[in-house]
């Protein structure tokens, strides 16, 4: 897969916060996603993982603060993204047609469609169902198509929202081997799990959440070893933090460690 | 009773023997209804998207009126565009009045709110499962609006059917501004209510036997459609 010289990343967020009427969902978050790297984004349900995923990716808006690719506008940057959604979303249209679609999309020639489209159907193994409609194929096999379809875009970043979270082991594998995979050509990972053996197995770089809040980043390592926060050091010791703290003891800014990945 | 039964035979009889007085009537219904429908389509599948996936004000007004105006009595929109085409009305200059032209306008306007409103539920449905996924990818409006209209192909055919349901079974509207004129605007409700009244069983229940085939076929038709598109699709 071959890349535009130009470069999108490091993605940078500076101060974000998210609103949704008057709850504050997403609190005075400073990161920096540094290219190549496979982030994990950890915490309990409502953390805001997804929102922050989401906010990444531009399908919605911060409320303060500012989401900033390298040298690109938002809008340019968007063109080198990729996103796979928790609930797949197919369309009404073949495993061939749903890729075949999303490449229109982003203006690749009629002419060399079909080979992109051969090479990752291939890669994920979707050969066999390539020209069933793509709805009444397996989830897991939805999952993989939702991959193929994301991968056929060469995207510079690939988002991916809980991509395992209704998948047995098996198929949960399969889609793991191919996050490697696309990891593997120079495409940054950022991804959300609360499958701590996932994160374990996937990231390079772990991010924690806890209530809106950025806890901590730290390099993968660093983080499933010795998490400094308390929070996070509890969530990795499996203990059901959400029941531990409330709201009004949760006032801890954002902590954000400068990453160094052995890359 | 035996006249009843008398009669419903010579009906059959005339639908198997494809009576030439028969299938002009139902050549034209069918000529009509189709044309009213086609436009109804061009003009309400835009209309349909337009209030599906943008924003702008007096949208709800509108969505409201297209719900609203499925009720439409048929004989006050006869009566309305009778007022219209009428020699002394505002458009009375292009003697439209008593021609099939009226009927198609009196049919449009009754089909367009079936069509837009049902239209518009499916397109709102679409987008809203497709948006993100839209987003992500980037895709223009142009765009969005034809794959939607792609692939809820299914859905919205059933959208023209109900449409066309409506059109061919109607009798209020278009023998007010159609006259029920012999080989020119008779067409199968108002041929029905004209043989009825004149006591010839014969021809009103064999136009009668017509119609109810083509209604139930029509549902026939939506429920395969819809089936179809279930097991293909997944839709």
């Amino acid at each position: 897969m071959s890349f535009s010289t130009k470069s999108i990343m490091p993605l940078t967020l500076e101060n974000i916060s998210y609103l949704a009427g008057h709850k504050k969902l997403l609190k005075n978050i400073s990161c920096q996603f540094e290219a190549g790297n496979r982030y994990v984004i950890l915490g309990p349900n409502g953390a805001g993982k997804s929102l922050l995923l989401r906010m990444c990716h531009g399908l919605i808006q911060p409320s303060e603060g500012q989401v900033r690719w390298h040298d690109t506008s938002r809008k340019d940057a968007a063109k080198y993204q990729a996103m796979v959604s928790q609930r797949t979303v197919m369309l009404r249209r073949s495993a061939y047609g749903n890729i075949d679609f999303a490449l229109k999309a982003r203006n690749i020639h009629k002419s060399a469609r079909p080979d992109i489209i051969d090479r990752v159907i291939k890669r994920t193994g979707l050969g066999r169902v390539i020209n069933e409609p793509a709805r009444v194929l397996s989830l897991g096999e939805q999952q993989r198509l939702a991959i193929a379809r994301a991968w056929a875009l060469s995207p510079q970043v690939l988002f991916l929202d809980e991509p395992t979270a209704s998948l047995d082991p098996p198929a949960t594998h399969a889609i793991e081997e191919l996050i490697q995979e696309i990891s593997a050509e120079g495409t940054t990972v950022i991804m959300t799990s609360h499958d701590l053996g996932q994160s374990k197995r996937l990231a390079t770089d772990a991010i924690f959440m806890f209530r809106g809040h950025l806890k901590e980043m730290a390099p993968a390592e660093q983080f499933f070893t010795q998490p400094t926060n308390d929070l996070a050091q509890a969530f990795i010791n499996g203990e059901l933090i959400w029941w531990q703290r409330r709201p009004d003891s949760d006032q801890a800014q954002a902590t954000c460690t400068t990453l160094e990945t052995e890359k | 009773m035996n006249d009843i039964w008398e009669a419903l035979l010579k009906a059959v009889s005339l639908v198997l023997t494809l009576d030439t007085d028969l299938l002009e009537i139902v050549g034209l219904s069918l000529q009509l209804s189709l044309t009213a429908v086609g436009i109804s389509l061009l003009i309400g599948l835009p209309l349909a998207a337009l209030l599906a996936l943008t924003k702008f004000p007096g949208r709800k007004i509108l969505i409201v009126a297209t719900n609203v105006f499925m009720g439409l009595p048929p004989v006050v929109v006869g009566l309305i565009v009778y007022v219209i085409l009428s020699r002394s009305g505002p458009l009375g200059v292009l003697g439209l009045l008593f021609t099939p032209t009226a009927m198609v306008i009196a049919q449009v306007i009754l089909v367009i709110p079936i069509v837009t409103a049902i239209s518009r539920q499916v397109l709102e449905d679409y987008h809203q499962e497709y948006d993100e996924l839209l987003t992500s990818l980037g895709v223009s409006k142009m765009r969005r609006i034809s794959a939607l209209l792609w692939d809820a192909r299914f859905a919205l055919t059933t959208a023209g059917l109900a449409g066309f349901g409506r059109a061919a079974s109607e009798v209020g509207a278009v023998m007010i501004v159609g006259g029920n004129i012999d080989h020119l605007t008779r067409v199968m409700t108002t041929a029905i209510a004209l043989e009825s009244r004149k006591g010839d069983l014969v021809m009103a229940l064999a136009l009668g036997i017509v119609l109810i085939t083509l209604a139930l076929g029509i549902n026939l038709a939506a429920y395969l459609i819809t089936e179809t598109a279930k097991r293909r699709y997944a839709a």
